[in-house]
């Protein structure tokens, strides 16, 4: 397997990360903004990867690890949330959740 | 028997106390007999201790009696004890006497009173801290005394509170004499400092070798103190107005005892007045001097008895502050004694009278009484005899005692003080013909004003009278106690010489000098009566002639006083009460407001929207990499 | 300084731990009891502090007083890495302070009624008399600030809880100021304890009589922190011009709330200067000494000006305490044993006479639902017995001689005059002002003709009298047999003094001169040379 030059991954990786922020910031979906946050966190996982690789440390993998069991978690909560919020109030933006407002 | 001295105030502190505990119980009138007991118990202590110092050596006239230590602290330490010594005993003496008296008349005048037995209540407590003022051993038991006195004389002042007048007098008699008490505090803080001590013994045993600096300022801060007590110019305002209070207050309290403490006082330290500079003194004569003259010519043009009464008492203390600054001490508290006998008897027959008249003070509603009140217009007619300087009464030769002295001091002092002792004979008398004389005017149109009722004067009762005969016997044969004639004959001089520590002034002039004085003082004293007769007995001359508005209004030295103080005075203690509130609290509430409007306008940023925190994030997050970045050199 | 603490008697009760855990037990007991019970509340409040009262009063007969180190020592460590301990102790100091919040506090429960909520209103309480008592014993810094701030949050939630109309207001900014003063403390007392294990070169240590008699700081060091200190205390007396939370916080508090900010609370403030001010700074104090007796001078007489013209007789008496506390400020910056024992005196006759007074012009208010002065008026007949406590309050309150408020004004004024003499004449002035305030109100109130719910106002109730009998009592004992108290604190005060003299050079305690005017030429002579003058005497 021919070895393909580590910038590409982070290319790729920078514009998934880029794609999840932008979806992040412009919808008001709720479920459709947290998939775009775990696009964001695997974004960051193919960076670990790739950079693991390209220098040889497999430090960057075990982040990996830890990356992907505080999405697992935060799959967990956030989306009992978005439900319950859901079942509370059909069909809420994000914008619709402002209580916190000063 | 000298030794008996605390029985002296204890006669009438326990009097306080049971009237305390049980006066509503004993009611009237026997409360008012409890009190007189018990003032004539503490009488009969002063006679007692009296022989007992008479037995004793002259030079060892001096017993100190220690109760108990009363303020220890560090090197500092006063105690509650008593100093029985001929000037103490003296004042002891007439002091109780009086007090007797006016307790028995204060039976009958406060007959019918519903606060009869507190009535009694105060004068008691009054008496005791009177003695206590006398009789302290230190300035610390003095100024408790000096206190004590002027809070039961606001209490007697303002004892008919209901009427706005006697609570506002009553107050003011309480904050002037807090002025003069100021003056006696900081002397005493001076005394400390500088013998270390603030009792009589220390104090006027070192007297000779202080500073004359600090002996002027000491004898000018008791002379602040004594002219708040003793009623004199600039203080001396109080005193008119707190013949608000009942009669007998006016002359137990506002005649003959209190009002004299501040003479007794400046005796009492006699030799730190000695040792000050000599324009010290010279301060004291002239302002009792101007006070004498001042008042006089207040009083001639009153027309309320008791104000001129009043202005009296304060022109008669002037003369006494005169004796003391010229260095006659003795003439000072024989003046002061003979005063007691004649301006008591003159308070107690006004208020017979003004009993008698139910409750009328104008005397231009009096005249030809003394057919209606014998009693009282005799023994009233005594006590004139003797204010006037008539002989051979008491009130000469004390006034005559102090004449002299002025006139060995500065002879333009005399001639102004003869001027004033011819006005006091000319009021007097003025008085005198108003009310007991002439045409009964007893209810005459005064300000188109009949009085509401008819008026049926009548003589008072027998425990009223019984002091009035009393006092006029004092008041007759009262100079007897010193009389000029022969160094034997003054009595009072040799008796008084140990707690004057040789700083009488004895005065040098030859017989025919003081034969011809007398003679100016009783022909002054008798052109005195003789004008006031021809006014207002012949009615050769019109009132008019002397009596000036702007006299009867105190020159306007009140009024003015006054509006001072509900003017100006008010404002500026308005504007620090605006200043504190406006500004100073001012300040904490901008601080707060300052605090809470940043506040605010920081909250706006917390929209509440998802997008706009994650907005900060990214953008917090995109700055962090370009300052990392731009860190970085390549 | 080890001997200071041992030379008191073993003492096998813990005097300390108790007054502060009953108190606090009994606010828990309160806390848990039943709902609607709340007259059980009010007699487990009145037992507890009775008791806590009473262990006061059997401290003051235990009290050994010819010794000048503090009594009933507890100590117990308590973390002990960062040098911090449960250290306490009475000596002749705080003594009469620890005596007067004792005994206050059990009046002040039993004197008025809340209204509504009483559960929570006599926990709270409780809680404040823990607190008050636990800074009066302290003997460790953080110990003393962790008590030092605890008094506010009860203190907090009775004005804004039972107070009258603007309470909340009040309660806010009273928290907020006193807060905003403490909080600098905080960092002043970390400075001063890291500083103190610097220069020693030991181990952290809180202990107030470590850290004082080592005196390890700089100057500059020492005056900055002193700084910290007295900006907390100043807010707390409250010193000229830092006072405007007090008329406010008075005003709007319950009665009881009132009288206990009067008698123990604003005494937190001039404790600390004595007890934390003089002992730990000696120089500072002596170097600050001038400005702080010339803030408590314009507090005597601006307090008694702005008192004047106030329209409510409780703001009054508040401002009255300014004047009131500007004394106790200046005796203690007098720096001898006169002013300092004074200024003690005056901080327990303050707590007596401005007590009753406040629960007298509680009761009138509770009668006559009005504060008002103009609306007052001609109550001396309809309440005459009233009238009458309130007279010898009042005169108490101006310092009559023979009555508590003279003593401590005396010696006052006598100890500032010896060290600043113009000042103490400026000082002296005040006394005819308090007369013209509470004379000008008395006769407003009292005085003159009653009319309306005036004339048929209701007289002290027996109850009510028999809570005035101990002020009674205590107002002419100090004023005339002084010398028990005087005696108990002198040892201590002496030390305090002898302590300043040690550790700052060239000062000597200011004294009179012995002996007849020695030494003392002309009234220009500066005080502080005095001293030396009637050494030269000795």
């Amino acid at each position: 397997m021919p070895n393909v030059d580590a910038a590409y991954y982070l290319i790729l990786a920078a514009m998934l990360f880029s794609i999840g922020a932008f979806g992040l910031l412009v919808r008001r979906n709720p479920l459709v903004m947290f998939m775009c946050v775990e696009l964001m966190l695997n974004a960051v996982n193919l960076t670990f990867v790739a950079f693991s690789r390209d220098l040889n440390d497999v430090g960057g993998q075990v982040n990996v690890f830890f990356v992907l069991v505080v999405a697992a978690a935060e799959v967990v909560v956030g989306l009992a949330i978005i439900v319950a919020v859901m079942r509370h109030r059909p069909g809420a933006t994000a914008d619709d959740l402002s209580v916190l407002r000063g | 028997m000298v030794e008996l001295v605390w029985l002296i105030p204890a006669f009438p502190l326990l009097g306080f106390l049971v009237l305390l505990v049980a006066g509503r119980k004993l009611g009237e009138p026997g409360a008012g007999i409890f009190a007189t007991l018990m003032m004539g118990g503490s009488f009969l202590s002063a006679v007692a201790v009296f022989v007992g110092l008479v037995d004793r050596n002259e030079n060892d006239r001096f017993y100190e009696l220690t109760l108990f230590e009363w303020i220890p602290s560090g090197d500092f330490s006063v105690d509650v004890g008593f100093l029985a010594d001929p000037l103490a005993i003296t004042m002891t003496l007439f002091i109780t006497g009086i007090a007797t008296l006016i307790h028995l008349y204060s039976i009958g005048y406060m007959h019918g009173d519903a606060n009869f037995y507190k009535f009694f209540l105060y004068l008691i407590l009054f008496a005791f801290s009177m003695l206590m003022l006398v009789l302290g051993n230190n300035l610390l038991l003095t100024f408790l005394g000096w206190e004590g006195v002027g809070t039961c004389s606001y209490l007697l002042i303002s004892f008919w509170f209901t009427d706005e007048a006697n609570a506002s007098a009553g107050k003011k008699a309480f904050v002037t004499n807090r002025v003069g008490d100021f003056g006696f505090m900081i002397a005493m803080f001076l005394a400390f400092f500088t013998f270390g001590s603030i009792n009589y013994g220390e104090m006027l045993s070192g007297a000779p070798g202080m500073a004359v600096g600090t002996a002027t300022a000491i004898t000018l801060l008791l002379f602040v103190g004594a002219a708040g007590k003793s009623a004199q110019f600039p203080l001396y305002l109080w005193l008119p107005d707190a013949m608000a209070g009942p009669t007998p207050v006016s002359a137990l309290i506002h005649a003959a005892t209190m009002v004299t403490s501040g003479i007794y006082l400046l005796t009492r330290v006699n030799p730190i007045i000695a040792q000050a500079d000599g324009w010290a003194p010279d301060i004291i004569m002239w302002v009792g001097l101007f006070t004498a003259l001042f008042a006089a010519s207040i009083a001639v043009a009153q027309k309320d008895i008791k104000k001129v009464l009043a202005f009296s008492t304060v022109s008669q203390l002037g003369f006494m502050f005169v004796a003391v600054g010229s260095g006659v001490y003795v003439a000072a508290i024989f003046h002061m004694i003979t005063h007691a006998f004649f301006k008591a008897l003159l308070f107690l027959g006004a208020g017979s009278v003004i009993h008698g008249m139910h409750d009328e003070q104008d005397m231009r509603r009096y005249g030809a009484l003394y057919k209606v009140m014998p009693v009282t217009a005799f023994t009233f007619i005594i006590g004139w005899l003797a204010i006037a300087g008539v002989p051979p009464f008491a009130g000469f030769w004390s006034k005559d005692e102090i004449l002299l002295g002025a006139y060995n001091e500065n002879k333009v002092a005399w001639v102004l003080l003869l001027l004033a002792a011819v006005m006091t004979a000319f009021y007097m008398s003025r008085l005198v013909f108003m009310t007991f004389f002439g045409k009964a005017r007893w209810d005459a149109e005064i300000d188109g004003e009949v009085p509401e009722h008819e008026i049926h004067p009548h003589e008072s009762p027998k425990t009223m009278l019984l002091p009035l005969v009393v006092l006029a016997g004092l008041a007759a044969a009262g100079g007897a106690m010193n009389l000029p004639f022969t160094h034997s004959l003054k009595r009072l001089e040799i008796w008084l010489e140990p707690s004057l520590f040789g700083n009488e002034q004895h005065i040098n002039v030859a017989a025919g000098t003081k034969w011809g004085l007398a003679i100016i003082a009783i022909v002054g004293a008798l052109s005195g009566v003789a004008g006031a007769a021809w006014i207002y007995l012949k009615h050769k001359a019109p009132a008019s002639l002397v009596e000036k508005p702007i006299m009867e209004s105190g020159w306007g030295y009140d009024t003015a006083v006054s509006n001072f103080m509900g003017g100006p005075g008010r404002k500026g203690f308005d504007a620090a009460a605006w200043f504190d509130k406006t500004i100073i609290d001012g300040v904490v509430n901008g601080a707060g407001s300052v605090v809470k409007g940043s506040g605010t306008l920081l909250a706006k940023l917390q929209t509440g929207y998802v997008r706009s925190s994650a907005v900060g994030i990214a953008g917090g997050a995109v700055a962090l990499v370009v300052y990392f970045l731009a860190r970085t050199s390549f | 300084m080890s001997l200071i603490l041992a030379s008191s008697e073993t003492v096998t009760f813990p005097v300390a731990p108790a007054l502060i855990l009953l108190p606090l037990l009994g606010a828990v007991a309160i806390a848990l009891l039943p709902k609607r019970q709340f007259e059980q509340a009010k007699t487990l409040a009145l037992v507890v502090s009775t008791l806590v009262g009473a262990i006061t009063l059997w401290v003051l007969f235990e009290f050994d007083q010819a010794d000048a180190g503090y009594q009933f020592v507890s100590e117990q460590s308590w973390i002990d890495s960062l040098g911090i301990s449960w250290l306490a102790g009475i000596d002749g100091i705080s003594l009469f302070l620890v005596v007067l919040s004792g005994l206050l506090f059990p009046l002040a429960i039993v004197a008025v009624d809340p209204g509504h909520d009483h559960k929570a209103y006599y926990a709270w309480l409780l809680v404040l008399e823990a607190g008050c008592l636990g800074v009066f014993v302290a003997l460790d810094l953080f110990m003393f600030f962790v008590f030092f701030e605890i008094v506010l949050v009860p203190m907090y939630f009775l004005i804004g809880k039972w107070g009258h109309a603007n309470r909340e207001y009040a309660a806010t900014k009273f928290f907020l100021y006193t807060m905003f003063g403490s909080a600098l403390m905080l960092v002043g007392i970390v400075s001063l304890v890291t500083l103190h294990a610097n220069e020693t070169g030991g181990d952290l240590t809180f202990n107030l009589v470590t850290i004082a008699e080592t005196q390890a700081l700089g100057t500059n060091a020492a005056r900055l922190i002193f700084l910290t200190f007295a900006l907390a205390f100043a807010v707390k007396v409250p010193m000229f011009p830092l006072h405007t939370w007090l008329p406010d916080a008075h005003t709007e508090a319950p009665t009881a709330g009132s009288v206990i900010l009067a008698g123990v609370m604003l005494k937190l403030g001039t404790y600390g200067f004595i007890r934390f001010g003089l002992y730990l700074f000696p120089e500072a104090s002596v170097w600050f000494a001038p400005v702080m007796i010339t803030l408590g001078v314009i507090g005597i007489i601006y307090g008694a000006i702005v008192a004047t013209m106030q329209k409510d007789l409780k703001r009054l008496v508040a401002y009255s305490s300014v004047a009131h506390l500007g004394f106790i400020i200046i005796g203690t910056f007098a720096l001898n044993v006169q002013g300092i024992e004074g200024g003690i005196l005056q901080m327990v006759n303050h707590g007596i006479s401005t007590g009753a007074l406040f629960l007298l012009v509680g009761w009138i208010y509770e009668r006559r639902h009005t504060r008002q002065i103009a609306e007052l008026g001609g109550l001396q007949k309809s309440a005459p017995i009233m009238a009458a406590v309130f007279t010898l309050v009042m005169l108490s309150s101006i310092g009559l001689p023979g009555l508590n408020g003279f003593v401590g004004e005396f010696l006052i004024l006598l100890g500032t005059f010896t060290a600043h003499r113009w000042w103490a004449v400026v000082a002296t002035s005040g006394v005819i002002l308090a007369a013209l305030y509470l004379l000008w109100a008395y006769q407003r109130v009292f005085h003159g003709p009653a009319e309306g719910e005036n004339a048929e106002m209701e007289d002290l109730k027996w109850s009510e009298g028999f809570i005035m009998i101990p002020f009674i009592v205590a107002i002419f004992f100090m004023g005339i047999y002084p010398k028990p108290v005087i005696e108990r604190m002198e040892p201590a005060v002496e030390r305090l003094v002898a302590h300043i003299e040690t550790n700052v050079e060239g000062f000597t305690e200011p004294v009179a001169n012995h002996g007849a005017g020695n030494g003392f030429g002309d009234l220009e002579v500066e005080s502080s040379e005095s001293g030396t003058e009637g050494d030269e005497h000795e």
